[in-house]
């Protein structure tokens, strides 16, 4: 029988890998994604998960560790944050390149300098071109859920997958938790069986020289892959919902059937967003939600057939990229380009290391996209002693 | 001495290694003793190429490249999943001593304090050769390198590594070189007995272009390391206890190993150097000899 069960994100996360019969994790404390590993290292300890914990002496080797195990044929899992993921990008890659379905959890944090653990997902769209999968939830229950389903779809294309979630906003709140039946999950997630993992009976050479004849292949091979997941992550979607209960899919909509206005958002801040489209809707503004549940592979179809007509749609990033916009806003964009019928896209960048993002604060960003005709490349919420709007260089606002 | 090396070849001929490779000489003698029930990890290194361009490669066993500082952490990542599946599989993490004095340092300690089920073996050519020749932390003074040129050539000494992974308290360590095939052979051997934790094998691999020495000096030059006490072969169990396997008897003077290696010119220009070079050698000789005593008296424990 499920168990219903109230706990933080993290450990749902952490829930999420045992569910998922994670064999190798190996892993590194940071901060706020430590909660995980500690759960995982008991949970180990105790024999209720049967799988090998690997201390390692830092993320970088975290993620060598798992590509190592995987590459072995075994189901690995690991957690980190901000600097932890940027330290691992090399390692990225080559689970990306070596065709690994390593699956980690990312709770996003802060980049420093200034030191900071709060909530920013510039550290985990920073990963953006690596090519794992990325998934963002907005609650406990997605924290645990989307470790499962990303295995199913990894382990099917052979390529890795990442599940995000916001720093304290969802890594320490506490929320119901369905924690499903594992024989449940068991039969939704098969045991891993990789086409090719080290065997010295099989002595083959993984990952050495390709001259400029078979690389561009490979790397063909993996857009090619990411491309499927895109179709495996619907169907397999569909079916968590059948075998466990919950539907899951790239895209969710919220009150989107007559909207003129529509805010996309990602991660924990969503939910705020929801209570704004209520608000808003009592005032009789046509105004709707679209969360991005799948950031790569990217939903670009349905997302243009979803905005398609609308009036204006508001992008609210908690994260930047200096010198263009914020990361969403520009995939936004970029998605809807040369659609005849695309609506103006306004990129509202909010709630950077952590500054709250109220129902309020929405609610000021839905009268600003309203009435704002230029939609600049930027524009700024809750800067203190501005408006919304784009940058100005002449105004000082931290002395 | 009675050959001691088995007649297995777990090397196939037609490797990219080039003419006089002490690190092709080295994988092939090793794996005599390991056999084919191994799993080769390789970082960035020369071997990266010596093994051939995919689809071909010359191990008889699987080879997972890997990135340049994770030998050792990807190597206990394998291990851990081929022990889940039930197999004693032997796991190798070879690496070149960039990847083992510098950049794979971080990783190296790491598996080694956690005494990881592994048989680490750093071919040291005493520099960054698959990138043409620029110092790393094992070249000693006084070397040329690209980076190092001959008016200011390598100013500090080379580092302990054996120094370093014997503070780990590792359960076996050894230095050894395909000049002395029988040590290697049995210093593989012992490696392969204390499986069950972290085994680090400190191989010195000619480089005859980076070295300067014609291909057919590979293994002269090697030999004249051992005789000379520049290199000296030992073993260190458990990173307490000591034991010189092989004492040059007469001793090589140093200038007989400098000499022959075009990477040494400096030396040639600055007798200074070599006497320095000859004190280092005798103090290290004598610290070991030291420690030989030492581990030979009945424990007080």
């Amino acid at each position: 029988m499920p168990e219903r069960l109230l706990l933080t994100g993290n450990h749902a996360a952490a829930y999420g890998a045992m569910l998922s019969r994670a064999e190798v994790i190996s892993a590194y404390p940071i901060t706020p994604q430590t909660m995980i590993v500690e759960l995982l290292s008991e949970l180990t300890a105790s024999g209720k998960l049967d799988a090998t914990f690997i201390t390692v002496e830092s993320e970088h080797s975290a993620m060598a560790a798992c590509v190592g195990a995987s590459a072995a044929g075994a189901r690995t899992y690991t957690a980190t944050s901000g600097q932890g993921l940027a330290l691992m990008h090399e390692m990225l890659h080559w689970a990306v390149g070596a065709r690994l379905p390593v699956v980690l959890t990312n709770v996003s944090r802060a980049m420093a300098p200034g030191w900071s653990i709060w909530a920013d997902q510039t550290d985990i769209l920073s990963q953006r071109d690596v090519g794992w999968m990325m998934l963002f939830a907005e609650s406990v229950q997605e924290a645990q859920d989307f470790i499962i389903w990303s295995y199913r779809v990894a382990e099917q294309v052979h390529l890795p997958a990442m599940v995000g979630m916001d720093a304290f906003i969802l890594s320490h709140t506490a929320e119901p938790l369905i924690v499903h039946d594992q024989s449940a999950v068991d039969a939704y997630l098969p045991k891993f069986e990789p086409i090719y993992a080290l065997d010295p009976e099989d002595p083959r050479a993984y990952g050495g020289l390709v001259n400029r004849d078979h690389y561009f292949e490979l790397r063909y091979k993996i857009f090619e892959a990411m491309d499927r997941a895109g179709e495996l992550l619907v169907a397999a979607g569909e079916e968590f919902g059948e075998v466990l209960g919950r539907r899951y899919a790239p895209l969710e909509g919220y009150l989107l059937d007559d909207a003129e206005y529509v805010i996309v958002s990602a991660g924990a801040l969503t939910s705020n967003v929801r209570q704004a489209v209520r608000d808003a809707r009592a005032r009789g503004i046509k105004v709707g939600l679209l969360r991005l549940v799948a950031f790569r592979p990217f939903p670009v179809a349905a997302m243009r057939r979803i905005l398609a007509g609308r009036r204006k749609v508001a992008v609210l990033d908690r994260n930047m990229g200096p010198g263009h916009s914020g990361i969403f806003a520009a995939e936004v964009r970029s998605a809807l380009f040369g659609s005849s019928s695309a609506p103006e896209v306004f990129d509202y960048v909010v709630g950077l290391g952590g500054r709250d993002v109220r129902v309020e604060t929405i609610l000021e960003v839905l009268d600003d996209l309203i009435t704002r005709d230029d939609p600049e490349m930027a524009l700024f919420v809750g800067v203190k002693g501005l408006p919304i709007g784009p940058i100005r260089k002449e105004a000082e606002v931290l002395r | 001495m009675r050959w001691a090396v088995p007649e297995a070849e777990f090397v196939d001929p037609g490797t990219l290694g080039c003419q006089g490779c002490g690190g092709a000489l080295s994988m092939r003698l090793v794996l005599k003793e390991v056999g084919d029930d191994a799993i080769a990890v390789l970082p960035a290194c020369c071997w990266s190429i010596i093994d051939g361009p995919w689809p071909t490669h010359a191990l008889r066993i699987p080879v997972f490249h890997t990135a340049f500082e994770t030998a050792a952490v990807v190597a206990a990542g394998i291990k851990a999943a081929k022990r889940r599946q039930g197999r004693d599989t032997t796991v190798i993490a070879w690496a070149g001593d960039g990847g083992t004095f510098d950049i794979g340092l971080q990783a190296l300690s790491g598996a080694a304090e956690r005494n990881e089920d592994i048989l680490y073996v750093c071919y040291d050519n005493e520099a960054y050769m698959n990138t043409g020749i620029q110092r790393s932390s094992a070249t000693p003074r006084g070397t040329w390198t690209t980076t190092t040129p001959d008016e200011n050539p390598e100013p500090r000494i080379k580092k302990d590594i054996m120094g370093i992974i014997a503070a780990h308290r590792i359960p076996y360590a050894a230095t050894a070189t395909a000049a002395y095939p029988e040590d290697l052979a049995r210093k593989v051997r012992t490696a392969m007995e204390a499986r069950g934790g972290m085994r680090f094998l400190h191989i010195l691999a000619a480089c005859p272009p980076g070295w300067k020495v014609a291909a057919d000096q590979a293994i002269e030059v090697m030999r004249r390391a051992v005789r000379s006490r520049v290199f000296p072969l030992y073993e260190v169990r458990d990173g307490r206890h000591y034991t010189i396997t092989y004492r040059p008897e007469p001793v090589l003077p140093i200038e007989e190993y400098l000499g022959l290696q075009g990477r040494f010119a400096p030396f040639g220009a600055d007798p200074a150097l070599v006497a320095a070079a000859r004190r280092e050698v005798d103090d290290r000789w004598a610290w070991l000899e030291e420690q030989h005593e030492r581990s030979l008296q009945p424990a007080t424990t």
